[in-house]
C-alpha cells in the first residue's frame, strides 16, 4: 500500500463528458476521520474510478462504493457495473460483493399490516392455541389408554429419571415453602384469634387451609416453575436440535416416548408431594403454636379432630389434576417450540404462565363444585 | 517464559509447548508452531483429534494445561483478563454452526460489534453491514432472523459477522462443511481475497481436502494416534514429501500411492 502518512479520506464526483467519474483518495479507516464527499453524487454508476491518491483502506471504502451502486441500480438491470480504475485488491473485493445479485424478494419480509388484519391474526392464534391444547389433551388421553393396555413404548429408565427429578429432588424446596406457609398462616391467624381468646383454633385454621388449599396449590406452583419449565426447555431444545425428528424416523412415537413418562411421573409424584407439604405446613403451625403457648400435643389433637379424612383427600384429589396440567403444558409448549434458542425461552415462559393460570382456574372450579356438593 | 524465541519475532501467532487437556484427559501435547503474518494456516486432522479444541485455546475460550500462546511478542496465555479483551478485539471468529444470536436479525448480528466498538454513524454501519453480507453472497437478507434461513446461509452470515471489525486474524471453524461445492469454492475465493486485500491472517479448522489445497500456504496436522503434531508445512508438499505416513495418507484420502491428478495450487 502506498502513502504511509495519514491523509483524510475524500470522495469526489466529476463528469467526463457523459461519463461519471468517482475519485477516491486518502486513508479510509474506520477509526479515522469521516470521509468528505465533494460534488453531487451521480445517479448512475461510475464509469471509471480514479484512485491515484488512495492510501490505506478497510471495509469502509468498498462499503461506500457498494452502497452507491445499490442505490443507483435499476431494478431488473443485471449488467455488472464497471470497476475500471480500482486497484486489484479493491477490485477483487468489489467483484466478490457484486457476484451474487441482491435478493429483491428478500426485502419484502415484515410488512406492517392494518389493525384489522392484526386483530384477525390474533383471534386466529388464540383459536389455534385453544385447539392445540384440546388436541394435546386428547393425545394424552389416547397415550394413557395405550399405556394402560401395554402398547405404549418408552424407556422405563426415562420414567424413573423423571420421577427422581420431580419427586425426591423437589423435596427441599417444597419443605421450605410449605413450612413457611404454615408458619405465616399460624402467625396471621393467631393475631386475630387471640383477641377472642381462641388461640387454640389456630390449629383448625392451619390444618384445614393447608390440606384443602395451600398445600396442594403451593406445591403445584413450585412444580410448574421447577419441573414444568424444565420439561418445556428440555423438549424445546430437543426439537430445535432435530432430536424429536430423529425419534420419529426410528418409528418411535415422540408422544409416548417423551410426554407419557413425564405425565405419569408428575401425576404420581404430585399427590405424594402434596401429602408431604401438608405435614410440613402443619408442623410449621405447631411451632408457632408452641411459641404462643399451645402445647404440641393439644395442637395435634385439635388438628386431628378438625381435619376429616374427606377434607384431607380433597387436596390430594386435586393434586392429580394439577400434576397433569403442569406436565401437559410443559410438554405441549416444548413440543411446539420454534427452532431457535430464543424460541425455547418463549416456550418456557408460556409453559409456566399457562400451568399457573391453569392451576388457579382449575382450583376455583373445584372450589365451586365442592361448595355445591357441600363437602 | 515471557518472551517467544527470537526466531519467531515476525510470527503473528506463536504456540510453545502447548498441552491441551480436559481435566486429566490429555487431548494433544507438545504443540509447537508459528503462524506468519498473512498466512492462511490450516489446522487439520481426523475427526475428534482436537482441531476445534486447539482453536478454542487460540482464542482464549479454553486455558492451556501447559505451554503458552503468543500474539506477536505478547504472551496471550499469561495476560490478565483486561488485557485479553484487547487481544480479542483483533480476532474474528466463525463458529462451526454459525452461532448467530438468534434473537437478532442478520443485520443486527453484524452491526452489534460495530455499534459497541466504534463510533461510526448509523448510515455507515448500515453500508458496512450490506457490504459484509454482499461479500458472503447474502445481499438482501438483512432483515431475516437466523432461524428463517438455511444452515449454509447461517454459516456464511457467521463469516460476515466474524469479519465485522476487519480483524487482523480470522479464525474459521469448519467453514466449508455443509456448503455445496460452488459455495465452498466461493468461500475459498473469499478467504484468499480477504487475505490479499485486507492483509488478514487466517486460521482455518477443516478437513475438506479441496479447500486445504486451494487456500493453505501452511498447516499443522494433529495426529490422533500419537496425540501430538504429526507434521507442519505446506499441505501440497506434505502430501508428496511428508515423512509421516499418517499425514500422506490423510492428504491423499487414504490412497497410499501417488494420486493420478495431483494438482497443487
Amino acid at each position: 500500500m502506498p502513502a504511509k502518512e495519514s491523509s483524510s479520506p475524500l470522495a469526489r464526483w466529476t463528469r467526463d463528458g457523459e461519463q461519471v467519474v468517482l475519485a477516491v483518495s486518502g486513508d479510509w479507516r474506520r477509526g479515522g476521520v469521516a470521509p468528505k464527499i465533494q460534488g453531487k453524487a451521480a445517479d448512475a454508476p461510475p464509469a471509471r474510478y480514479v484512485t491515484d491518491d488512495l492510501g490505506d483502506f478497510d471495509s469502509t471504502l468498498p462499503a461506500f462504493i457498494l452502497s452507491h451502486l445499490r442505490t443507483v441500480a435499476k431494478p431488473g438491470d443485471d449488467a455488472k457495473p464497471s470497476l475500471d480504475g480500482l486497484p486489484p485488491d479493491l477490485r477483487g473485493l468489489m467483484e466478490l460483493a457484486l457476484a451474487v445479485p441482491e435478493e429483491a424478494e428478500a426485502h419484502q419480509v415484515p410488512t406492517d399490516a392494518s389493525e384489522i388484519t392484526k386483530l384477525g391474526k390474533t383471534s386466529l392464534n388464540v383459536w389455534a392455541s385453544v385447539r392445540s391444547v384440546a388436541e394435546f389433551t386428547g393425545l394424552s388421553v389416547l397415550a394413557l389408554g395405550r399405556f394402560a393396555t401395554g402398547r405404549a413404548r418408552f424407556r422405563s429408565r426415562d420414567f424413573w429419571v423423571v420421577v427422581q427429578e420431580c419427586g425426591a429432588q423437589a423435596l427441599p424446596i417444597v419443605s421450605l415453602i410449605s413450612f413457611l406457609i404454615g408458619l405465616i398462616l399460624a402467625f396471621v391467624g393467631n393475631v386475630q384469634l387471640a383477641s377472642f381468646g381462641a388461640s387454640l383454633y389456630v390449629a383448625d385454621l392451619v390444618g384445614i387451609a393447608m390440606v384443602r388449599e395451600m398445600g396442594v396449590v403451593m406445591t403445584a406452583i413450585i412444580m410448574s416453575g421447577r419441573t414444568g419449565a424444565a420439561f418445556a426447555a428440555h423438549l424445546g431444545s430437543m426439537k430445535a436440535n432435530q432430536e424429536i425428528d430423529a425419534l420419529k424416523t426410528f418409528g418411535f412415537d415422540p408422544f409416548d416416548f417423551l410426554v407419557l413418562p413425564r405425565l405419569l411421573a408428575l401425576v404420581l409424584m404430585m399427590p405424594l408431594l402434596t401429602l408431604y407439604a401438608n405435614a410440613v405446613g402443619i408442623f410449621g403451625g405447631m411451632l408457632v403454636g408452641a411459641a404462643v403457648g399451645i402445647p404440641p400435643v393439644l395442637y395435634w389433637n385439635e388438628t386431628v379432630a378438625t381435619v376429616s379424612l374427606t377434607t384431607a383427600s380433597l387436596g390430594v384429589f386435586k393434586s392429580f389434576f394439577f400434576g397433569a396440567v403442569i406436565a401437559m403444558s410443559g410438554c405441549l409448549q416444548g413440543m411446539h417450540a420454534g427452532n431457535s434458542s430464543a424460541a425455547v425461552g418463549e416456550a418456557t415462559t408460556r409453559a409456566v404462565v399457562a400451568s399457573i393460570t391453569g392451576i388457579i382456574v382449575l382450583d376455583s372450579g373445584f372450589a365451586a363444585i365442592f361448595t355445591v356438593l357441600d363437602i | 517464559m515471557n518472551q517467544p524465541p527470537e526466531t519467531a519475532a515476525k510470527a503473528k501467532i506463536t504456540v510453545r509447548d502447548l498441552t491441551m487437556a480436559y481435566d486429566s484427559f490429555v487431548v494433544m501435547r507438545d504443540l509447537n508452531f508459528e503462524v506468519a503474518e498473512k498466512d492462511i494456516f490450516i489446522i487439520m486432522g481426523g475427526s475428534g483429534c482436537g482441531k476445534s479444541t486447539l482453536l478454542r485455546h487460540l482464542i482464549g475460550l479454553h486455558e492451556p494445561a501447559q505451554g503458552s500462546i503468543f500474539y506477536g511478542n505478547e504472551n496471550f496465555t499469561a495476560a490478565s483478563p483486561e488485557d485479553r479483551v484487547e487481544f480479542i478485539k483483533r480476532f474474528g471468529v466463525m463458529y462451526q454452526s454459525g452461532a448467530l444470536w438468534s434473537s437478532l436479525t442478520l443485520a443486527e448480528n453484524i452491526a452489534l460489534p460495530l455499534e459497541e466498538n466504534t463510533a461510526l454513524p448509523p448510515r455507515t454501519i448500515r453500508d458496512l453491514v450490506s457490504y459484509k453480507l454482499a461479500l458472503v453472497g447474502l445481499s438482501g437478507y438483512e432483515d431475516y432472523y437466523p432461524a428463517q434461513i438455511s444452515g449454509g446461509m447461517n454459516k456464511r452470515a457467521g463469516i460476515a459477522r466474524a469479519m465485522a471489525l476487519d480483524p487482523e486474524i480470522l479464525f474459521l471453524d469448519e467453514p466449508g462443511a455443509g456448503l455445496d461445492p460452488l459455495s465452498s469454492r466461493r468461500l475459498d475465493d473469499l478467504i484468499l481475497r480477504l487475505r490479499d486485500s485486507l492483509g488478514s491472517t487466517i486460521v482455518i479448522v477443516t478437513h475438506e481436502l479441496a479447500s486445504i489445497f486451494a487456500v493453505a500456504n501452511n498447516s499443522i496436522f494433529l495426529d490422533t494416534v500419537t496425540r501430538t503434531q504429526g507434521a507442519i508445512g505446506n499441505p501440497s508438499e506434505l502430501r508428496d514429501h511428508s515423512e509421516n505416513p499418517a499425514v500422506r495418507l490423510f492428504l491423499r484420502r487414504g490412497e497410499a500411492s501417488e494420486p493420478s491428478s495431483a494438482s497443487p495450487s
